[in-house]
């Protein structure tokens, strides 16, 4: 699963719209993602980046445009095929968002025990080994009461790798956190890509994140692409907004 | 125009309201009846939802069967029917109060557990999470809840029934000393099955009632934690407000019918 099977794109938008009441937070937005590589959607706070995440994986529907995973049109999907799209496609919200009703290894052993006829053996092996590559397996009884920030999104990152999926989406993984473990989140999100060869869309507006980890960089600002291109690129740019930016963030 | 617009737009928000309540049962009844089958789920939820509430039940149960006893012993005394207490406080109990009694309680705990639950899931992305990862919420959270609802409410009207009669004759006992056994063969005479059964599987309804409401109350609660107060508080306002409709109606249907 870790190889793209179908010469499509992982992910291709064209033309996406997406406005709440008058105000518009995506104005015809066109991109598509390269397997394999890491790509860094940067802006603004409240420039649209995690409702294109939520778009991305249906959980909201856009006004106009068409979403395309693996070339299944996400917009004509139904409920059971979107449910099925989504167990290609691993999730970190902002806020890591794990079940609290569930202790840490629970959280990570339910998509697995959704989704795989795994036995409770195999899949107590697997929760130790998912928790043991973000360092969290001796912590696997507590609640997510119990943990800190950062290591609720390390949780939030070993369950949304446990269905093995080609193409994970991370939502601000580094607000938050201190740079010791910002920069540990991010060397993950690197060995996911060197080790593994899965595609990656980190929404971020933390430059200094998206430098360490980015192999192509997408600027958002008042719902459109601004820059799409790599790091260096964006230095060069000539563009007023994207040379704030960048002065900004250094 | 302006005023129209103004004095239209409760209307207009509530037949969003009552459509989304639509959709949601629409989705939810799918959900429910599509395989794989939530049974692990659905079990802690009937305990969670059955099986807590059962010492509140009980308790309201009680004191309703002491209220009872105390207010009608002197009613009865007055027109020379005391005998009747236990007939009256068995029938009171088992044909209408204790299932809205078991319907009113419910509705504040299970309800107000359920939107506050559902609706704290909401604001912190767990239900998004969930359907992100490939599993629906209308299934696992709602379907399971909305079942346990309805299988719990009349276990838990017979458990009210139950500790009612038992303390009301305690109370009857303490003001005129009176077997258990005359008290049962008294107050059960002539009760049938068809007197115990209709009002107490209409509390089925009001356990549907419960679960569809607070479900959909809390999936749908936004604005934080204030938002997640809102969904809790409305939970059991509009849940309370609807058992109090429907037992109208039931009654009147069980009369009918027979």
């Amino acid at each position: 699963m870790t190889e793209q099977a179908t010469s499509e794109p992982p992910i291709a938008v064209q033309g996406l719209r997406k406005s709440f009441g008058a105000q518009m937070i995506l104005d015809g937005l066109t991109f598509q993602l390269v397997a394999g590589q890491v790509t860094c959607v940067l802006g603004r706070s409240g420039t649209g980046k995690s409702v294109l995440l939520k778009l991305l994986i249906g959980l909201t529907s856009p006004d106009a445009g068409s979403i395309r995973l693996d070339g299944q049109d996400m917009a004509r999907a139904s409920p059971k095929e979107l449910h099925e799209a989504r167990k290609k496609i691993g999730f970190l919200f902002q806020q890591a968002a794990l079940y609290d009703s569930m202790t840490i290894e629970e959280n990570v052993a339910f998509p697995l025990r959704r989704h795989t006829n795994l036995s409770d053996a195999a899949c107590h092996q697997r929760v130790l080994q998912l928790l043991g590559s973000v360092g969290m397996d001796r912590d696997r009884n507590k609640m997510p009461s119990d943990i800190s920030g950062g290591m609720s999104k390390r949780v939030g990152l070993a369950r949304a790798l446990a269905l093995e999926p080609a193409m994970v989406m991370f939502d601000e993984p580094t607000a938050g956190l201190d740079p010791i473990t910002a920069a540990e989140i991010a060397k993950l999100i690197v060995e996911l890509r060197d080790q593994r060869h899965i595609t990656s869309l980190v929404v971020t507006h933390d430059l200094h994140t998206a430098r360490t980890i980015a192999d192509r960089l997408i600027v958002l600002d008042a719902g459109k692409t601004l820059f799409d291109g790599t790091f260096e690129g964006l230095h060069e740019s000539k563009d007023p907004f994207i040379a704030q930016y960048v002065k900004d963030a250094d | 125009m302006e005023e129209v617009r103004a004095f239209g737009r409760p209307f207009h928000a509530m037949f969003e309201w009552v459509g989304e309540l639509g959709f949601f049962c629409g989705r939810v009844a799918k959900a429910i009846f599509s395989r794989p089958f939530e049974g692990a789920e659905f079990l802690r939820q009937l305990d969670a939802i059955g099986a807590k509430s059962l010492p509140l039940v009980a308790l309201a149960g009680a004191a309703t069967g002491v209220v009872l006893s105390l207010q009608t012993r002197d009613s009865l005394t007055r027109f020379g029917a005391r005998s009747l207490l236990p007939a009256v406080i068995v029938f009171s109990l088992v044909k209408e109060t204790g299932p809205i009694i078991t319907g009113l309680i419910a509705s504040g705990r299970v309800g107000a557990g359920i939107g506050a639950e559902l609706g704290s899931m909401r604001v912190t992305e767990q239900i998004d999470a969930m359907e992100a990862s490939g599993v629906d919420p209308h299934k696992f959270l709602a379907g399971t809840r909305i079942l346990a609802c309805i299988v719990a409410m009349p276990l838990l009207t017979l458990a009210a029934d139950f500790f009612g009669i038992l303390m009301g004759w305690i109370a009857c006992t303490l003001a005129d000393p009176m077997s258990l056994r005359l008290f049962l063969s008294t107050g059960l005479h002539g009760v049938t099955f068809k007197d115990l059964l209709p009002p107490t599987l209409k509390t089925a309804v009001f356990g549907l009632i419960i679960g569809v409401v607070s479900c959909f109350q809390g999936m749908r609660s936004q604005g934080g934690t204030e938002g997640v107060g809102r969904s809790a508080t409305s939970s059991v306002v509009l849940s309370s407000l609807f058992i109090i409709v429907a037992d109208i109606l039931l009654v009147r249907l069980i009369i009918e019918l027979f």
